[in-house]
């Protein structure tokens, strides 16, 4: 069976994430063997899942982990009744 | 996410720390810091509320540590209870857009991609830039929230499918149908302006 680009579009999604089944997936390849317009939606959004996942895109700001356990140094100090030993 | 053995790690510092070695919980959540900043910054908007709301949130999974019964991975609790406060502060701004929250996120309708004829991979390496790092945090931000909440429990923090559906209580289905528009909205957005950052691409037009 032969199918359309839109019909290529919404399963993008399942096709990168591999949960397509056999036939479909089967059907997919094909058109996207000779489609160069959908071959590159798919590759686009592969590659901006890839970099939307890097580590870099969230940087935290400076200072943020000394603050953040600093907070909780206070906070662990006000409600713990065993104070954590200084060493 | 941590492996099987930084997992067994967890659950044996959790249960120090609730025997009283509460020092150790500065090391239960030092591999979450970034994961949860990433989460609120991306409800959030801007660095000092989402930094505000983090260390909240890290707080109140340390005042409620004894409620953690290891059903769900510790890192998968601890994101949830981010949400949460991300979602109570932008309940609480007026401020804030209230975008999508009205529409039902499961109504038929098309979401086109952007359409382009041919695509070279931009590298990790552009990362490096701040201007694209500041554009791919932009256009998570802008996705409508329901979208946005399943993105950032997928693709960001990468938990399963079934972790992220029972996280958010709804359907594996209607989260499939959330990521692959959220995904399809990001290519939309990003994929011709991403294309400006490298060499140029011919662009096709569609009509």
């Amino acid at each position: 069976m032969v199918i359309e680009c839109k019909h290529v579009w919404t399963h993008i999604s399942d096709y990168l994430d591999g949960t397509l089944d056999p036939e479909l997936l089967a059907q997919v390849q094909k058109h996207l063997d000779h489609c160069e317009l959908c071959s590159a939606i798919l590759d686009s959004t592969r590659n901006i899942l890839i970099l939307t996942a890097d580590d870099r895109v969230f940087e935290l700001p400076l200072g943020f982990s000394e603050r953040l356990h600093a907070r909780l140094e206070e906070e662990i100090g006000n409600i713990s009744t065993n104070r954590p030993d200084i060493s | 996410m941590p492996g099987s053995a930084e997992l067994r790690n967890e659950q044996h510092l959790i249960a120090s720390i609730l025997a009283g070695e509460t020092h150790l919980f500065h090391e239960l959540i030092r591999p979450y810091e970034r994961s949860v900043f990433a989460m609120a910054l991306s409800f959030l908007h801007n660095e000092a509320d989402a930094e505000d709301a983090a260390q909240e949130a890290f707080l109140k999974a340390f005042r409620n540590l004894a409620s953690f019964r290891g059903e769900a991975r510790f890192g998968t609790w601890l994101i949830s209870i981010t949400l949460n406060e991300a979602r109570s502060r932008i309940r609480r701004s007026k401020v804030m857009p209230t975008d999508s929250l009205d529409e039902d996120p499961e109504a038929p309708g098309h979401i086109s991609p952007a359409l382009l004829r041919d695509w070279r991979e931009v590298p990790l390496q552009a990362l490096e830039r701040q201007e694209v790092r500041l554009m791919l945090q932009e256009a998570i931000a802008a996705l409508p929230q329901n979208y946005r909440e399943v993105f950032l429990l997928r693709d960001v923090e990468e938990l399963s499918t079934n972790e992220a559906a029972e996280l958010l209580q709804i359907s594996v289905g209607a989260l499939k149908v959330r990521l692959h528009r959220s995904r399809i909205m990001l290519q939309k957005n990003l994929a011709p302006r991403l294309t400006q950052i490298g060499p140029k691409r011919r662009w096709f037009q569609w009509s």
